[in-house]
């Protein structure tokens, strides 16, 4: 059965319905339960938060601390203990709180857990999950604002996955937990409260498959996560002015799905990629420069990559949308090649 | 040296470690020179005790993590020689099909999870074995081996606390050989000894003379136990001398060949066991001479297994990024 909840709650579920199917799931963290050896909550089975923005609650009560296990600030401690774990037989699913944090932890996944498979020959799996948060939005500055998905998609061995909606956010999160191979879960914290339909059942989503989500031959958008709606709102504008516009959400950051993205341009022979990461070496340059590469004959005007500007996230309301990307810096930078639509 | 005596077949087995560990470094040291080998190697000569004496409480499912003076850990933990050796050589039959090289040689069937370019890479990976051990409710215990240099990487105080609070099978045993590369442990540590820094973590501390077997064993022997009997980590400091340099081609100037430094440099701990095994008549002369013969042995048929291995197929250079 099917039934709306939100994102949040879908990736709860998702992690619920994990750990009942395969008890070698364990989920590490800080504060992913809380309140660890307080006497007053361990008598009732209460987590104190459940994870800061509280996707984890209620798992440390039904799974006890054994298999949520709350670890100290110590990010490249149980980070590495996750790999290490992984490489023995595990499949534990870490959580980073912001993905900012990722520079207290990142030797655990750059140097090890993504190299090992391959430096030993084939011989280590290392099956984990990391979710984490990304995106500008909350007003929560330049230190858990950013979004790094695309800086840590270049690394060879990793699989990133950025879901825009709660159904995808559910079934890649089942489809990650059970891959094995380090998948690194990248939630958009603005997304929290969306709500969506989502099956009760496990399904699962196919990392590495992007979804069309809008049909058209004109133009082609190519969205990471919740620039999806962004893109949905220019195809709407668009529409009124005669154009139509396919409308492609990435999915899987790394490694991308090059044929879906590749057909569609070769159809509208036009591109624009909007990614709310660092305008430079990210997954946008990425897709436009395998385009160019791949399909330049097919393009009738030049790929425009829609991005964060080169700066850190500011925290005062107004910059922070103006650092985001939106309908109306899409249609302004693009206009090169929708006004040659127009015509 | 000794308060406790070793069986035979213990002896036996220690002896032919500490010379397999002996002879592949010094072979290797010899073979480098010469252009054969490729990229970078650090010698574990010299430290054989250490390696040996831990290695000897543990079975194929035991983990431990190393260091990327790693070839005495693989050696200890029963790595084959040859797919050693080749995978040094960077050819197709090495342990890691030639793609990791000498500072990543691991054999996760045998418990080794890898050689660690990264100083201080192992102290998280064996929390998470550890973790894993006590997860599944197994006997299993992880070892960490790191040198004094990284003692001083935060990944040391992280996992050790976290292996102390959740009362995790591990034991760190720390090498300390009184160089990080090319900076004095003295000059680089706060604490006078690694050992005692367990204290800070709430955990047994220990520090031991590296150079003696017994000392190495007997020392690791309770730690382990320790850990076996579910009652957590313990932190074992070695003090031990690298008989070469941090690398090969390492001109060694800061070592010291006077002093305290020289009389830890002059002890060689395979003579010292093999004089006091044959004083305790664990072993006779005649069985000593065997093993050592047998060793070289060895070792010499590795290098030509090596030599004699194919480089690895073009093919291989995509294969195994993803599982």
């Amino acid at each position: 059965m099917t039934r709306r909840i939100t994102f949040m709650k879908a990736i709860n579920e998702g992690l619920e319905q994990a750990m009942e199917k395969d008890d070698r799931v364990i989920l590490l963290g800080e504060d992913i339960a809380g309140g660890a050896e307080v006497k007053h909550l361990e008598d009732k089975n209460e987590d104190a938060w459940g994870g800061v923005f509280g996707v984890t609650k209620g798992l440390m009560p039904k799974f006890g601390r054994v298999r949520v296990i709350d670890t100290p600030i110590s990010e490249m401690g149980y980070m590495g203990a996750a790999v290490g774990a992984a490489a023995t037989g595990l499949r534990p699913v870490p959580e980073l709180m912001f993905n900012d944090f990722i520079g207290f932890c990142l030797d655990t996944i750059l140097a090890q857990g993504s190299k090992m498979r391959y430096m030993f020959g084939g011989k280590a799996k290392i099956p984990m999950t990391v979710r984490t948060c990304h995106g500008a939005g909350a007003s929560a500055a330049a230190q858990h604002s950013g979004s790094y998905y695309g800086m840590l998609g270049s690394i060879p061995g990793v699989k990133v996955v950025v879901p825009s909606n709660p159904y995808d956010a559910k079934g890649l999160l089942l489809s990650a937990i059970e891959d094995d191979n380090i998948v690194i879960f990248s939630e958009d914290k603005t997304l929290y409260g969306l709500k969506g339909e989502v099956p009760e059942d496990y399904f699962k989503v196919e990392i590495g498959k992007a979804k069309v989500k809008r049909e058209g031959k004109d133009l082609t958008i190519v969205t990471i996560g919740k620039m999806l709606y962004v893109a949905l709102e220019v195809a709407d504008k668009l529409e009124k002015q005669g154009i139509e516009t396919e409308v492609i959400d990435l999915i899987t950051v790394a490694p991308w799905d090059q044929e879906t993205v590749l057909t569609s341009v070769k159809k509208t022979g036009r591109l624009i990629v909007i990614d709310e990461a660092s305008p430079h070496n990210n997954t946008a340059t990425d897709i436009s420069s395998v385009v160019v590469d791949k399909a330049f004959d097919y393009l009738d005007g030049p790929v425009k990559c829609i991005c964060a500007p080169n700066t850190p996230v500011p925290f005062a309301a107004n910059l922070e949308k103006l650092y985001l990307p939106n309908a109306e810096k899409v249609l302004n930078s693009a206009a090169e090649i929708i006004d040659d639509l127009k015509k | 040296m000794a308060k406790e005596n070793v069986s035979t077949e213990k002896a036996q087995w220690i002896l032919k470690t500490m010379y397999d560990i002996r002879n592949f470094e010094d072979e290797v040291h010899r073979i480098f020179t010469t252009g054969e080998i490729p990229g970078f190697v650090h010698l574990y000569a010299g430290e054989e005790a250490i390696a040996t004496g831990v290695c000897a409480h543990l079975t194929d499912d035991d983990y431990i993590t190393s260091t990327h003076r790693g070839h005495g850990h693989c050696i200890a933990k029963g790595c084959d020689l040859n797919g050693m050796m080749a995978e040094i050589y960077g050819k197709e039959t090495g342990l890691c099909k030639g793609k990791g090289g000498s500072m990543h040689i691991a054999d996760i069937d045998k418990g080794m999870l890898g050689a660690n370019g990264m100083v201080g890479g192992g102290f998280p990976i064996a929390v998470g074995a550890g973790l894993r051990n006590k997860y599944l409710k197994t006997k299993d215990v992880a070892i960490c081996f790191f040198g004094d240099g990284a003692a001083n990487e935060g990944t040391f105080h992280e996992g050790i606390n976290m292996a102390a609070i959740w009362n995790l099978p591990v034991v760190f045993v720390n090498e300390n050989n009184s160089f990080a590369e090319a900076t004095p442990q003295w000059y680089s540590s706060g604490s006078k000894t690694i050992g005692e820094r367990a204290a800070a973590y709430g955990i047994p501390g220990e520090t031991v003379d590296g150079k003696d077997l017994i000392a190495v064993y007997e020392a690791a022997g309770r730690a382990i136990e320790r850990a076996r009997s579910g009652k957590g980590p313990t932190l074992l400091e070695c003090v031990t001398y690298r008989n070469y340099g941090h690398f090969e081609g390492d001109e060694q100037k800061y070592k010291n060949d006077a002093g305290k430094e020289k009389k830890i440099a002059d002890v060689d701990c395979i003579t010292a066991f093999k004089d006091y095994v044959l004083k305790q008549k664990v072993l006779t002369e005649k069985e000593v001479n065997e093993i050592a013969k047998a060793s070289t042995e060895d070792i010499q048929a590795a290098i030509t297994f090596a030599q004699e291995s194919s480089v690895p197929r073009p093919e291989a250079l995509f294969e195994d990024v993803y599982a």
